[in-house]
């Protein structure tokens, strides 16, 4: 990992480092050299962390009070509300974690698309980081039927009904996830048990992810490849540590804004109202972050299509590092491209609105017209892009463009000098 | 080694152990997969019995069997007419009224949408029969789909009456 060899000063720590080289990694942490132009979007990894972290512990604790059976789950978690100890508090800081957790990983994500960050050597710290999302998801979708009201019940219905569209074997494997012939009690306790093990599988998968991080070191928003440690970086410790904390308090105030003031704004009413088998609520919606896939799933017609439509929408991401043939990673030199993120950005948020939306009129043709631009952009646009665009002229360091004005501007003169 | 590309004991063996290693670990995994289907007691709870004699015609009913709400629907003459009249032909899954009502009165079916599971609503829709709120697939005064994502009509259950008052489902 470091380059450099790391030795302890005290004798008690060469010891212990000469058998188990923990030492070694807290100084690798510490001194692992950082871009030194890495702006606020790069600080939503350690506020990621955060919001696992912070999801693992209260999950704990509602744990301890929680109870995983149909006849009394909806009733732990009023007992939860109002009998516990706050009870209250810690239930809303997990309920709207969820929530500021996809909130922070989206601008993580859309970070990347707009930095290249998932292009060469990064693949695989963007593949790592596309399993995790995909994990969230899951752990997101199994904890909002953990409460067993209208939505809880009637989401996993829905969700769990979409593996019946695989042919042939279909209905026994949706049989075989509820354990019964419907969404019952033994789909309550398995959910719960599976809500309870994906956040340690995303903290091994996160350790990889940062693993995988420190092998090339971070992109920056120029893109180029740096010297490590050289004149365009600074030690992780204290330039970024204080950096990403400051952003993270920022963050924090957000998030306290949504647990003290409008802790339901993010839910739906109906998840107040006790499971029922016999009705189906008026307007079945997902939770907010998955709007824009639940969009592409209505888009289509057709049961199987729109299910494929849906997991493609996933898939195209995981393997973007060979869909986007440009060399250039960032967008600051790509005129073209960075057009066309933002059409993406706009897309998305698009679908993400008719996906809270009936599915009729009006908004079943923007949600088509949304998805097939979803699939033009990565499937079309980004393989003829990278062939067609002509990028700006790269700096070749980092501190080059700072010293002579900005990267844009020092581009302008050099620009201006050749015509 | 001029007979490199014969197999020899220890390939032989090698082969041998690892698919012995294969078949047990597939039978010790099966447990493990096959504890997640439906246990006994789920399955104890086959059938219903239900009184319909207070049904009126037009009116229906809404059980629970397997944890799966059953319509059962008193159908008024002008439904089955509509019913029967339709041509099986230009349905999306072609099944006769007939088939699916033995006695034309009784509709027996879930009440779940062939698409993704929810309930639909009945008296809604733009054939007289039931509409689904969630992605909104139109059903027919027979339960079979008209319009919408659903792939299937929605399905009859197996049933019969144990008496002019009595239905047994499942």
């Amino acid at each position: 990992m470091s380059d450099h060899e790391y030795t302890p000063s005290s004798k008690f720590g060469k010891w212990f480092n000469d058998r188990l080289p923990l030492l070694t990694l807290a100084n690798h942490l510490t001194d692992y050299p950082t871009p030194k132009n890495l702006n606020y979007w790069w600080t939503f990894g350690g506020i990621l962390t955060f919001c696992l972290i912070t999801q693992i512990i209260t999950g704990l604790i509602l744990a301890m009070h929680y109870v995983a059976h149909a006849d009394l789950a909806f009733g732990s978690v009023e007992h939860i509300m109002r009998n516990v100890n706050y009870g209250w508090l810690i239930r809303y800081v997990h309920a709207n974690g969820a929530s500021m957790f996809f909130l922070a990983v989206y601008i993580h994500i859309f970070r990347s698309l707009y930095y290249g960050s998932y292009k060469s050597p990064r693949e695989m710290i963007w593949i790592l980081g596309m399993i995790i999302y995909v994990l969230m998801m899951a752990a997101a979708f199994m904890g909002y039927v953990l409460p067993w009201g209208q939505m809880s019940f009637w989401g996993a219905t829905v969700i769990t009904n979409l593996f019946s569209a695989i042919p042939l074997v279909g209905e026994s494997i949706v049989t075989w996830l509820w354990g019964g012939y419907s969404v019952d009690n033994p789909t309550l306790t398995r959910f719960f048990s599976l809500h309870y093990l994906i956040p340690f599988l995303i903290l091994g998968l996160v350790g990889l992810h940062i693993w995988a991080l420190h092998v090339p070191g971070n992109n920056n928003p120029i893109g180029i490849d740096l010297k490590k440690p050289s004149k365009d970086t600074v030690p992780f410790h204290p330039y970024i540590v204080i950096k990403d904390l400051f952003a993270l308090l920022v963050f924090l105030i957000i998030f306290a804004l949504f647990v003290f003031y409008s802790p339901n704004i993010l839910g739906h009413a109906d998840n107040y109202i006790e499971a029922n088998p016999l009705v189906t609520p008026a307007h079945i919606v997902p939770e907010w972050y998955l709007l824009p896939f639940y969009a592409i799933l209505r888009s289509v017609p057709d049961k199987l299509l729109g299910v494929i439509a849906m997991f493609s929408a996933i898939f195209v991401l995981i393997i973007l590092p060979w869909l986007d043939t440009s060399k250039v990673r960032s967008s600051i030199f790509r005129p073209l491209y960075k057009q066309f993120y933002w059409f993406l950005v706009a897309d998305v948020l698009i679908l993400g609105y008719v996906g809270a939306m009936p599915a009729e009129g009006i908004y079943l043709l923007v949600a088509r017209v949304g998805t097939a631009y979803y699939f033009i952009h990565f499937l079309v646009i980004l393989p003829i892009l990278g062939r067609m665009e002509r990028p700006l002229e790269i700096p070749t360091s980092i501190t080059d463009p700072v010293l002579g004005g900005s990267v844009e501007q020092s581009f302008a003169k050099r620009h201006k000098e050749k015509i | 080694m001029t007979d490199e590309k014969k197999p020899k004991r220890r390939d032989f063996l090698l082969t041998v152990t690892a698919a012995t290693g294969a078949v047990g670990v597939g039978a010790a995994a099966w447990p493990l997969i096959d504890q997640m289907n439906p246990d006994a007691s789920v399955k104890a709870l086959a059938s219903t019995e239900v009184d319909v004699s207070s049904v009126e015609p037009g009116q229906s009913i809404t059980v629970l069997w397997r944890g799966k709400p059953v319509f059962i629907k008193r159908r008024t003459q002008e439904e089955i007419d509509i019913a029967r009249s339709v041509d099986v032909k230009d349905l999306k899954h072609p099944e006769k009224d007939e088939d699916r009502a033995k006695n034309p009165e009784w509709l027996v079916m879930l009440g779940v949408c062939t698409h993704l599971g929810c309930v639909p609503l009945s008296d809604k829709g733009e054939y007289g029969g039931w509409f689904c709120p969630c992605h909104g697939s139109h059903y027919d005064t027979s339960g079979r789909i008209r319009k919408g994502p659903a792939p299937t009509n929605m399905e009859v259950p197996k049933y019969e009456f144990l008496n002019s008052n009595t239905i047994k489902i499942g």
